[in-house]
């Protein structure tokens, strides 16, 4: 069995990538349960995707400490997580922080290096993505999902390759889009690699 | 076919490959994707419409059902409070075609006003409900609810909730689909109510509750699993089950499990046969302890010594969803298991709280805003509505002083109104709130003369349930171009004499507009026309000239627009974020907001 959480903001395009996962585990015949956030959340509040592959599955939500892989879109969602992780669980990270709308009342400053330094010294399995440079190499802020979803299979924790992540692609996004998105998806891997 | 389907897809699936006929409804999270499912994956003769509200839904279906067509109709839980005239007397008129009522309960809420249980409708109403505890489970299910409906001729309720509806998994759909032509509209005076048809009707009724809880005893999903000779046994139903399910496998826990699929009429005798040789019972439910009630109820009426805990005995808690976790831990305390260790003890810093919020260049923010201006140092009170607009609650706009339900906010204006009439009212509402049930408000206002602002927030589109067409976009969920329904000439034509269209991003106008409108005597109102983001074209970004910015804050004080962020002491826009409003820029004294590239 497979666990995996999807972590970010609303509007970070976490829902299509949970879709693509759980399409792409589908297609190679795996059984697929997952829950999505959907509804007023979406609109800037906490979304996460729950994704469990494998057979004898009940629940669509996670029980804690059995996720394999939390992709965090951005750092605090990450750690908002952690708990759901097992011991050795991968953590893939965007570095780069979505800060709520602004509060005069807020009683935190939201600061990411403080939220990241607690990921580098709780977390063994962990790898850092720095968005900016995705979106610099793709020209667009709209494809950190997939290229966190390149990081993500290159660690092989998914069960199914590259390849099978591509055919999901090109099968099922509009036309306009595929190019880019696998451009992200390859540039998730390299990043993968290089740190490998 | 083998596909992933999210449980409002299966839903849909399901009524389809069943032979419906017709598919009404009104969006509602969790419910809406039923019937844009219906509408995209139709073959081509089912008739799908978002009706004006859950009412209409309702009793275009009944009609339908009346001359023998397979009919179902979509809303969330509150819906069915709209909807609850019709289907009271439907309950006593019966129909012919099957009728599934599909309301979706919200436990949490996630995204609703109140975490009511559509199976305590199933018992006011003397209606069969299912709950299904699976996206699969539902696929089928709700052609079995077809099947009961008609076999008893009385409309049935189904009613997933939010995790069985917004959850995925892997359904064997079935590429068949039956086409049934329905037999037409038989005269008879059965399809009138009237005081003796209802006394006569409600003696069927009574009559009928036992011989379908008969019958549901014997229903497939309606099961005793687990070990007979346990005496400890879980009574559940809904996602619950599945939460049920999943602990009691990672726990090794042993005992009788009753799934209830049919919660009303409950399965008496099925559960006479789950409590034999028990001891005590764990009822794992969530919203309200219904299953609990009825299993108290007959440990009372067959004199069982049996324990029934659940929420009544604060063995579960009684408000909020349910969680692998926290019936996890009731399971073990119930059946004293050892303590198992539920994930890496992490101690968690403290993390940002994130109110949802209005999206980046939304046309609410510039409305609020505009009237909140205008009305600076007066006396006022905004009544808000249920829509994307009613995040303009939070800080720093704070513009939505009371929200209670669809179409609420132009007659609870009303009567702040007259409570209190040296405070100037406004109302806002969504275009698609306005149609719903926004106009009886009017109506009420005009003729009863009342002194109001009503603040029409028209972004052509239903926003915040995922952008369905309503009577004013010209679009139908068919994707026929119909005739528009004017906002402005609907006010005219109600008697509303002060009726001006503006659009908001034009803050020194909007102002003006705003001060005129407060200012008529008698029912004043505002269009304010702008697309939603969702739906339009993304206008030139802007930017903050860091030599002209003084830091003075005024930007991110005033509109909370999520693109303008503050990193390090600095005030910047973040161009991903941005949308291109230009309501920051003419909010900036500085003149230090500029416009950067396309």
């Amino acid at each position: 069995m497979i666990n995996i959480i999807l972590a970010g903001v609303g509007g970070q395009g976490i829902v299509l990538a949970s879709k693509m996962i759980t399409q792409t585990a589908m297609d190679k015949g795996m059984q697929v349960r997952s829950s999505e956030t959907i509804g007023m959340a979406q609109r800037g509040g906490c979304v996460a995707s729950h994704i469990r592959i494998g057979e004898r599955i009940f629940s669509p939500l996670i029980p804690r400490g059995t996720v394999d892989i939390i992709i965090g879109f951005e750092p605090a969602e990450a750690v908002r997580y952690l708990t759901y992780l097992k011991e050795n669980g991968i953590v893939i990270v965007s570095q780069k922080a979505i800060k709520p709308a602004f509060d005069p009342k807020a009683t935190m400053e939201y600061d990411e290096q403080e939220m990241l330094k607690y990921l580098i010294s709780h977390v063994k399995c962990l790898q850092i993505v720095d968005a900016d440079a995705i979106y610099a190499e793709c020209g667009s802020a709209k494809i950190l999902n997939t290229a966190l979803l390149g990081v993500a299979a290159a660690t092989g924790v998914f069960g199914f390759s590259m390849e099978d992540i591509e055919k999901t692609i090109n099968n099922n996004l509009p036309k306009k889009l595929i190019e880019i998105n696998l451009k992200a998806l390859h540039l998730g891997q390299s990043i993968a690699e290089e740190n490998l | 076919m083998r596909e992933l389907l999210m449980g409002n897809q299966a839903i849909a699936m399901g009524a389809i490959c069943c032979g419906v006929g017709l598919v009404a409804g009104y969006p509602g999270t969790p419910s809406s994707e039923i019937l844009e499912t219906v509408a995209k994956r139709n073959p081509g003769h089912i008739y799908v419409e978002w009706s004006v509200n859950e009412k209409s839904a309702m009793e275009v279906a009944a009609g339908a059902s009346y001359a023998g067509m397979r009919t179902m109709v979509t809303m969330k839980q509150v819906g069915l409070n709209v909807a609850s005239d019709p289907l009271m007397s439907l309950a006593y008129i019966g129909v012919k075609g099957g009728m599934v009522v599909v309301v979706a309960d919200d436990p949490g809420p996630i995204s609703s006003q109140t975490e009511q249980d559509t199976r305590h409708f199933a018992i006011f109403s003397k209606l069969p409900v299912f709950d299904p505890s699976s996206p699969e489970e539902a696929y089928q299910m709700i052609g079995d609810a077809f099947a009961y409906s008609e076999k008893y001729h009385t409309p049935v309720l189904f009613r997933p909730t939010t995790r069985i509806c917004h959850g995925y998994a892997t359904v064997d759909v079935d590429d068949a689909y039956q086409e049934i032509k329905p037999e037409g509209f038989i005269k008879d005076p059965k399809w009138t109510i009237f005081p003796s048809l209802a006394y006569q009707s409600h003696l069927k009724i009574e009559a009928r509750q036992p011989i379908i809880a008969e019958d549901f005893s014997s229903y497939h999903f309606n099961t005793i699993t687990g070990n007979a000779k346990a005496r400890s046994g879980i009574a559940t139903g809904g996602i619950s089950y599945a939460y049920t399910c999943e602990a009691l496998a990672a726990l090794n826990g042993e005992c009788k499990l009753f799934k209830v699929a049919t919660p009303h009429p409950f399965p008496e005798k099925l559960a006479l046969e789950f409590l034999s040789g028990l001891d005590e019972v764990l009822v794992v439910e969530e919203l309200d302890p219904v299953i609990e009630k009825e299993l108290l109820y007959l440990c009372g009426k067959y004199h069982l010594p049996i324990t029934i805990k659940g929420k009544l005995t604060q063995d579960m808690p009684n408000a909020g969803e349910n969680k692998v976790e926290s019936v996890n831990w009731a399971i073990v305390k119930f059946l004293s298991l050892p303590i198992s260790p539920a994930g890496m003890p992490f101690d968690l810093p403290k993390l940002p709280v994130r109110p949802p919020s209005l999206c980046a260049g939304c046309p609410h923010r510039a409305s609020f805003y505009a009237v909140k201006q205008a009305m600076k140092g007066q006396k006022a009170v905004f009544s808000g509505d249920i829509g994307c607009y009613t995040l303009g609650n939070a800080k720093p706009l704070s513009m939505v002083d009371t929200c209670l339900c669809m179409g609420a906010g132009i007659t609870i204006a009303q009567g702040l109104h007259r409570a209190e009439p040296d405070a100037v009212n406004f109302a806002f509402i969504g275009d698609s709130t306005f149609f719903h049930t926004g106009i009886p408000g009017v109506i009420n206002a005009v003729y009863n003369q009342t002194d109001i602002v009503i603040i029409i927030l028209d972004n052509s589109t239903t926003a915040m349930t995922g952008h369905q067409p309503h009577p004013g976009t010209g679009a139908t969920v068919m994707g026929n171009i119909s005739q528009k329904i004017s906002i402005s000439e609907v006010l005219k034509a109600l008697g509303v004499r002060h009726v001006v269209t503006q659009n908001p991003f034009n803050l020194e106008q909007t102002i003006t507009a705003v001060k005129e409108a407060a200012a008529f005597k008698g029912v004043s109102a505002i269009i304010f026309e702008a697309v939603c983001i969702g739906r339009g074209e993304k206008a030139s970004l802007y930017s903050i000239d860091p030599s002209k910015c003084t830091g003075c804050n005024r930007c991110l004080a005033e509109l909370g627009c999520p693109a303008i962020v503050k990193d390090d002491k600095k005030v910047r826009i973040d161009a991903s974020a941005c949308f291109g409003c230009s309501l920051c820029l003419q909010v900036c004294k500085e003149k230090a907001i500029g416009s950067e590239k396309k």
